[in-house]
């Protein structure tokens, strides 16, 4: 079920926004090749049969009552940025759209 | 870029159906967040907020955060499912929405994907005319806002040519409830319409159950319209287009109408419809195609591991529907009845949108007829021409107070718009607008009769006039008085002191 | 006097409470230790430079009459995936180099609540990827025991630390193994809780589903101490437990009496066959097992068919969720930023992930976006998410026979610096045993059994129970570890090598 191809980790990259030079590339497909392989070998047993299970301890309706407070100040919200201007953060150009 | 062609809208109608979707998004005005406890800005006290000051470390993505989720958030949402029409679902989860963009704190948006809590409803939509259409509604479900981007540099304020753009978190994980409806047919000529319908139906939907400040000028209420159409006779459903940044029902209304002239005329001409999401101009009436999605709409799903299943209980869906307000329908039938207004009267405060307004200002003590009377004529003129919501505009309390100074003579009709006016432009309540503006009818008879001696001093042959049976000529006498005293008069009372005066009152 | 860094936590805590010795001595001892020492293990990333404060603090309030926690004034070690307020916590990652939290772990903030003192931050596996702490961005740690090896990942750090009495207590995290791999073969003890028992809330995420907080220290009552100040239910973490635990002190002191034993049910895994280990390693944990069949437990052979499919499930399941987890890192917010001059915002992003995360965590990352890209959720995320149901099915069909399930920590003992690291898979198998506690959320811990006959390194044995049994893990480690330290004379660390240029006290 190997389809690890470098157009596919080329695109793979684009989409975890990790830009990869030609090296790293070829030397993923190689070792994604190998892992997924491998890895495949999970279906054997993963029949339509059996329930996925995403949680270990199964919990469920956890909430939190709706009262507001323990906010963050501007400075701590800051305090780390990279670059920031009228109390907030900046970035250069945008490409895309907003979703 | 060049202009787009546009088809005559009959025509295109004559041509294709149009079908319609709709995908509204609702924030929610709880005190908090979806999944942090900071302070909500969709809440009526915090929209003011200063940036980056209503922000918990899960709405930034600080490493080590955790999301918890809003009991009140999920009620609402149940209320607003429920409200919609729709099945509850007896369990639901939380799943991640990947992607990389600079307004999501993580990103990832923390929302529903194949387990919606609320699905296959429907709302029903009253036209102008009043036909009712059922609106089939696919799904309702949770998610979180993102931040806000603030583009610098560029010449219109959007991303092409900004410089650099500016983040604010505050609105990151506000409480959202995305309603999506199932394809649209049958609307036809009436599908702009219906769009600005369906939008003000939702809106309605949602302040009834006071789960939403609704404020579309605010960003409360989001509507992504879709269109496409469909060569009369064909089975096959054409391409849509999503238009987004509506924002209001008017633009709603306007930007279908638009995409339907548009891609009537490509069709038209032998082209295809690209499928792409479009951008809404409100200064040029236009919509213009958006960046692509540098993704191709891979966002990698998978259930939300930080959070568990929302299962509410039988007994909480029950309580919940039994506090479920008036249907609007319903409420719209009863109001007419006791207001005692004539269909056409009624339809006029309906479309005009302002029924929740007319009834707020009955309830503050004004008469149904004066009610409609300001708001479906001076507010909405005033609205229109600033390109506003009649209900920003103006209060019902103050508009009901205003009436009541019509009523005890204090104002006269025209006196009162002087004053509503003054109310709009923020000088304070009409009591105080009247009292500094020094408005109020002078009631003082002293000073009418010195003014119609006045006047009578310049005509003196009215008198005569008058005792011979034209009483018609006391009218220039009034208007003189009236002149003279700046409108501040009862006419009313002007002619029975100048038929007094001439012994015939 | 006593070289203060030889005692176990609960002895210097004894001290501390009789006033025989300040925090502030204890504090300076152990600063005076990484002072000599870390040069050659590298097992902190940052030491605080007001600990001496903060135990002067503790010293003050004891001596006002104040009643303090039973492990008030003792220092402690904290990995550097939680985050803390005054001091940076980097995840073992550049692109986290220098970042300051405003907030503190929840684990953190409730012990510096019961009066621990931080010493400072340990090293780790970048984003706690890793079995050897080889792909820390800032260098590896050595194995006290042979500076040549690695001390076991993903926190070799805060396992080096203990071993090589840098600190009496220290924090670690483990996703699927990264706490008890490294006690095994440093010859420490660690414990990873059932999943939901202490909360995450402030633990750097790697995989959600997966990761827990737990104690590593130098024995199992230090465990259960350090357990007892950062366990319980937390409001801001979900998946968190509100089940009211037991002490775990109290279940290792009750343990060290040795009766649990009788009649004790220890299940091996027939499809985990330690004849395929490394030789040293299997006859360590058979010695052991025959130790407790010499004092009444019956050893059962168990089936657990599923186990073998565990790390391929683990290495579908971590990858996707760590994918998500590490989306944050993007260079706007905080963090390392790379300018890309006339670039987007999307370039400058792309090149700081690339410039900023180290080999493997690419590596996983992109394995993790395959994994749930259109197409090849069902069968790649989602048949994972299977694999744990039947582990967790596996696990239920044994603890209705046995009580505890035994296994070796590890296949082999520590491997030198250097031999696995450019063979992934490889290293992947170090996880094999520990893998299935993760997926399936019970508990599990790790204590030494001893050394391997041919390179006389640590060996632990893991004992795993079911979900919300840790306190019989406490019980049956403590029972196993007084028999095993009486029967050497003493803690095996005590044959660790002498390190540091005082040499003396060791």
């Amino acid at each position: 079920m190997s389809e690890i191809t470098p157009d596919l980790v080329r695109h793979l990259g684009v989409l975890a926004r990790i830009q990869l030079s030609d090296q790293e590339v070829e030397r993923l497909t190689g070792q994604l090749d190998v892992i997924v392989d491998n890895i495949a070998k999970v279906s054997e047993v993963a029949t339509p049969d059996v329930p996925a299970t995403s949680h270990p301890i199964a919990l469920q309706n956890v909430f939190r009552p709706d009262v507001a407070g323990g906010q963050l100040t501007p400075a701590q919200v800051l305090q780390n940025a990279p670059d920031a201007a009228d109390g907030r953060f900046r970035v250069t150009a945008i490409l895309g759209e907003e979703q | 870029m060049a202009k787009d062609k546009l088809m005559d809208f009959d025509k295109a109608l004559e041509l294709y159906e149009p079908v319609l979707g709709f995908e509204v998004h609702v924030e929610l005005n709880t005190e908090s967040k979806m999944f942090s406890s900071s302070p909500n800005p969709a809440h009526p006290s915090q929209h003011d907020a200063e940036p980056n000051t209503l922000v918990a470390p899960v709405d930034m993505g600080l490493p080590g955060a955790l999301p918890v989720v809003n009991e009140q958030a999920v009620r609402h949402s149940i209320s607003l499912g429920l409200a919609l029409g729709c099945s509850i679902a007896p369990s639901s989860r939380f799943a991640r929405k990947n992607y990389f963009y600079p307004d999501l704190g993580k990103n990832y948006q923390i929302s529903q994907y194949d387990e919606p809590i609320a699905f296959e409803g429907q709302v029903e939509v009253e036209l102008e005319d009043g036909t009712l259409v059922q609106i089939p509604i696919e799904r309702a479900h949770m998610e979180e806002d993102a931040g806000k981007l603030t583009h610098v540099g560029g010449a219109t304020g959007r991303i092409q040519g900004a410089e650099y753009s500016l983040v604010d978190y505050n609105r990151a994980g506000v409480p959202l409830v995305e309603i999506v409806t199932k394809p649209i047919f049958g609307a036809e000529e009436n599908a702009p319409k219906l769009a600005a319908a369906y939008v003000r139906a939702i809106r309605d939907i949602v302040i009834g159950l006071g789960i939403s400040e609704a404020r579309m000028e605010r960003g409360n209420l989001r509507c992504d319209a879709n269109v496409s159409l469909r060569p009369r006779g064909q089975e096959k459903l054409g391409t849509r287009t999503e238009t987004k940044n509506v924002n209001s029902m008017r633009s709603v209304e306007r930007a279908v109408r638009y995409e339907i002239q548009r891609q009537a005329a490509i069709l038209a001409a032998g082209g295809t419809i690209t499928q792409e999401t479009r951008h809404w101009h409100e200064d040029t009436g236009t919509t213009s195609p958006g960046r692509p999605k540098s993704d191709a709409d891979d966002y990698r799903y998978f259930p939300e591991p930080d959070l568990l299943p929302v299962a509410p209980a039988p007994e909480l869906i029950e309580e919940l529907r039994a506090a479920l307000p008036e249907q609007p329908g319903a409420r719209r039938r009863r109001l007419k009845s006791q207001w005692g207004f004539a269909d056409i009267e009624f339809q006029g405060v309906v479309n005009g949108g302002v029924l929740n307004e007319v009834e707020a200002t009955i309830a503050a003590g004004a008469s149904p007829t004066a009610a409609r009377k300001w708001w479906t004529g001076e507010i909405t003129r005033i609205a229109n021409a600033e390109g506003r919501e009649a209900s920003e505009l103006v209060t019902p309390e103050a508009v009901a107070a205003l009436q009541s100074l019509v009523d005890a003579g204090t104002l006269t009709d025209k006196l009162a718009r002087q004053v509503l006016e003054g109310v709009i432009a923020g000088e304070g309540t009409p009591q105080e607008v009247v009292d500094a503006r020094g408005l109020a009818v002078v009631s003082d008879d002293g000073a009418l009769i010195a003014a119609i001696d006045e006047a009578l001093a310049a005509q003196p042959d009215v008198l005569e006039k008058i005792r011979d049976g034209k009483v018609q000529a006391a009218g220039a006498v009034i208007g003189a008085v009236m002149k003279a005293m700046k409108g501040q008069a009862d006419a009313a009372r002007v002619r029975e002191l100048v038929l007094e005066r001439a012994g015939t009152a | 006097m006593t070289d203060l860094t030889q005692l176990s936590a609960a002895a210097l805590a004894d001290k501390l409470a009789a006033r025989e010795v300040s925090s502030v001595e204890a504090t300076q001892a152990h600063l005076d230790r990484i002072a000599a020492v870390d040069a050659d293990i590298h097992a902190f990333l940052h030491v605080s430079d007001h600990a001496l404060e903060v135990a002067a603090d503790i010293d003050r309030r004891r001596a006002s009459g104040e009643e303090l926690s039973p492990v008030a004034g003792v220092p402690l070690a904290i990995k550097d995936v939680l985050v803390t307020t005054d001091m940076p916590s980097t995840s073992g990652s550049k692109i986290l180099e220098g970042y300051l939290s405003p907030y503190d772990a929840t684990v953190v903030a409730r012990a510096r609540a019961a009066g621990l003192v931080p010493l400072g931050k340990t090293n780790m596996d970048e984003f706690a990827m890793g079995s050897s702490t080889e792909h820390s961005a800032y260098g590896p740690t050595r194995n006290p025991w042979d500076l040549e090896r690695i001390p076991g990942g993903s926190g070799g750090g805060s396992a080096a630390a203990v071993a090589a009495f840098e600190a009496p207590l220290a924090l670690g995290s483990d996703t699927g193994g990264s706490i008890r791999q490294p006690a095994h073969v440093t010859g420490t003890v660690g414990l990873k809780p059932t999943y939901g028992a202490v909360s995450r809330y402030g633990a750097i995420a790697l995989a959600s589903s997966l990761d827990q907080v737990g104690p590593v220290t130098r024995t199992v009552l230090d465990s259960g101490l350090l357990h007892d100040v950062i366990g319980g239910h937390d409001p801001h973490d979900s998946t968190s437990l509100s089940h009211a635990w037991p002490s775990f002190a109290a279940a290792a002191r009750e343990g060290a009496t040795g009766a649990v034993l009788k009649g004790l049910k220890v299940g091996v895994i027939r499809e985990l066959p330690d004849s395929g280990f490394q030789q040293g390693v299997s006859e360590s944990f058979r010695a052991a097992l025959a130790t407790m069949e010499a004092q009444g437990a019956e050893i059962v052979e168990i089936s657990a068919p599923h186990f073998e499919y565990g790390v391929a499930a683990y290495y579908l399941i971590l990858p996707a969720e760590a994918s998500s987890n590490l989306a944050k890192f993007d260079s706007v917010r905080f963090g390392m930023r790379v300018d890309v001059p006339g670039g987007t915002v999307e370039d400058v992003m792309a090149r700081t992930r690339d410039a900023g995360f180290g080999e493997e965590v690419k590596r996983r990352i992109i394995l993790g976006t395959y994994a749930l890209s259109a197409g090849y959720y069902d069968a790649y995320y989602g048949s994972a998410q299977k694999v744990r149901t039947l582990i967790q099915r596996d696990f239920a069909d044994a603890f209705a026979q046995v009580d505890v399930i035994a296994t070796p920590s590890a296949p082999t003992t520590a491997f030198k610096l250097g031999e696995k690291i450019d063979d992934p898979l490889q290293m992947y198998l170090n996880d094999v045993t520990t893998i299935p506690a993760n997926l399936a959320g019970v508990p599990g811990i790790s204590i030494p059994s001893g050394l391997a006959a041919e390179d006389g390194l640590p060996v632990g044995i893991q004992f795993l129970a079911p979900a919300y049994e840790d306190a019989r893990l406490y019980r049956v480690g403590a029972a196993l570890e007084a028999l095993l330290v009486d029967s050497w004379g003493g803690p095996l660390l005590d044959r660790a090598p002498v390190l540091g240029a005082n040499g003396g006290a060791r």
